[in-house]
């Protein structure tokens, strides 16, 4: 079944919306619901025909507007495709020397800080390990600062855009009375006991979703990518205090590792989170920007 | 199914045409002003492109940091190299005092140098870092002539734009452009920490181009050729880097 963009469905008629293609069945005779004399195309209607007449209440009447902007939508999964090849053709480097130091020198005759128990690509590198794995780091680097201009241009984009639009303002600044002690602790307790997130929750992010994406967008982003950069010697001559400023080229790199498996974490959180909040719904969301199927609708849909 | 309307493909085709020329425009504009690797082509071609064209218009000028005696690393690390045939071993058993550098293509005096001539000639010093791809680094003091210096002796032609250099390894072999050849840090070394270089270190010539990874560095070289073009160099990727599946361009 192929999904039509949300903004398409949107665009047309309650009548037309009943062949929405994966929505729940909705019978030829339902008659066109007409709510507080609205225009007909709007968002609230047409989940009133979808949901066969069941009230609108669960769903706040004045979005008009996508679940995800299309900024948000296209941002998100270039990020996720750079990301992704960043991150295995970042493991493939590191194979490469599986040590990490501190300051601006090390090498296999100076001390690490800690070393990685992974075999190596090369043979200089003593491991413990029996065997030397295949030299991949060509293709690997090649296409590691190729999807780092894709997540760079990508980021400076959404940012750009994000400020332009309210985005950030509007969807990622949590309400100050969520950030007290209670509300947190409850979230994150609601989070730890993997509860489902209630049917409100679909329409924006709760306070704990909203200070993560902002640490991953303003915190670990910009780090990654800094101290990525000052491990480039012809940035480093053009900018010696980015690598000064993090203790020398071999902090630089250390940092980029953890801040990587920082961002790592946040993957496996992150689709965890969309695992357990229904993925078919929220990728959809991601992809067409239409909104989340309510489950209490989709339940009283399939009774009726 | 939705019908695609013509306003739909006329906007789309103009798009298309628009930027299909827009890039055909940069590419020209890129070759005009020397922003195009010579691995520009292929999967990964548009990231070098960026990379390279980047740093050429910000850091040209740019001077790899120095640092102080004190952070000279004790314990540096020679990589490995394949093993050094015959004719080095030959040269290495006199003291390398037949070593010649051979300077030929597009120069108004063709040359070739020896050890002793180059050590003669005025020497440049720096304390500088060197790092390797795979990640590791070391401090060391470099002495050497400035290629810029040796390129002025041979007198370079107007229309070079790179400089190709081999070691006697057979297909070790690189080149950099004219703004990292001309640069006061690039350095055809002869000395390091005070003595010769050492023979794992690459002496007793090694090229020093501080602002790019180690791989750049060849070590044991006995020839410049000067060109205005690398099509015609190995299989026109620029350098053996290429060759084997590494970036040109190493200066990130």
């Amino acid at each position: 079944m192929g999904f039509r963009p949300w903004s398409e469905i949107v665009g047309q008629t309650a009548g037309t919306a009943r062949e929405m293609p994966d929505g729940p069945p909705v019978s030829s005779s339902v008659s066109l619901p007409v709510h507080n004399g609205r225009a007909m195309g709007t968002f609230s209607q047409m989940t009133d025909s979808v949901a066969g007449g069941t009230s609108a209440s669960a769903v706040p009447a004045t979005i008009l507007r996508p679940r995800h902007s299309v900024l948000v939508r296209v941002t998100h999964w270039l990020i996720t495709l750079s990301f992704l090849a960043l991150l295995v053709s970042g493991v493939e480097i590191l194979i490469s020397h599986p040590r990490f130091y501190w300051g601006e020198t090390g090498n296999v005759n100076t001390h690490p800080l800690f070393t990685l128990p992974i075999p190596s690509s090369r043979n200089t590198v003593a491991t413990g390990y029996g065997y030397v794995l295949p030299d991949q780091n060509g293709w690997s680097r090649y296409l590691h600062f190729e999807s780092a201009w894709v997540a760079v241009l990508t980021g400076l984009f959404y940012l750009a855009f994000g400020f332009c639009k309210g985005h950030f303002r509007r969807n990622l600044l949590p309400a100050r009375s969520d950030l007290s002690p209670k509300p947190l602790a409850i979230s994150i307790g609601r989070h730890l006991r993997f509860k489902r997130p209630s049917e409100e929750e679909a329409w924006s992010y709760n306070a704990l979703q909203r200070l993560t994406y902002l640490l991953v967008i303003f915190v670990l982003f910009p780090l990654v990518i800094w101290t990525g950069l000052a491990m480039s010697p012809a940035v480093e001559s053009a900018i010696p205090a980015a690598v000064i400023a993090l203790g020398g080229r071999q902090s630089a790199r250390t940092i980029h590792f953890f801040v990587s498996g920082f961002l790592l974490l946040f993957l496996f959180v992150h689709v965890l989170m969309v695992c357990l909040a229904g993925f078919r719904n929220r990728v959809r969301a991601m992809i067409t920007g239409r909104p989340p199927q309510l489950r209490s609708e989709y339940e009283q849909d399939l009774s009726a | 199914m939705s019908k695609i309307s013509r306003r739909k493909l006329i906007t789309t085709g103009l798009a298309a045409t628009a930027g299909a020329s827009g890039l055909a425009v940069a590419a020209k504009l890129g070759e005009r002003y020397g922003l195009m690797p010579p691995d520009s082509g292929g999967l990964y071609g548009a990231g070098e492109t960026l990379t390279y064209a980047a740093q050429r218009i910000l850091t040209r000028h740019s001077l790899a940091r120095e640092f102080a005696a004190s952070q000279i690393s004790k314990e540096p690390f020679a990589n490995e190299v394949a093993p050094l045939g015959d004719g080095f071993q030959r040269l290495q058993r006199s003291a390398f005092a037949d070593w010649r550098l051979t300077i030929d293509g597009m120069v108004a005096r063709p040359a070739s140098f020896s050890l002793a001539q180059l050590k003669s000639f005025p020497s440049s010093t720096q304390i500088t870092l060197i790092a390797c791809e795979e990640g590791w680094s070391y401090i060391a003091e470099w002495s050497g002539v400035p290629l810029s210096h040796i390129l002025n002796l041979v007198g370079t032609l107007p229309q070079v734009r790179y400089v190709v250099y081999r070691s006697i390894q057979p297909d070790w072999w690189e080149s950099i452009d004219m703004a990292d050849a001309l640069h006061p840090q690039t350095l055809v070394t002869h000395g390091m920490n005070g003595g010769e270089l050492p023979v794992p270190f690459g002496g007793p010539l090694r090229m020093r181009v501080p602002r790019q990874l180690g791989y750049k560095n060849v070590k044991y070289i006995t020839r410049l050729t000067l060109t205005d073009s690398l099509k015609h160099f190995g299989k026109g990727l620029g350098s053996a880097s290429p060759e084997g599946g590494y970036a040109w361009y190493a200066g990130i």
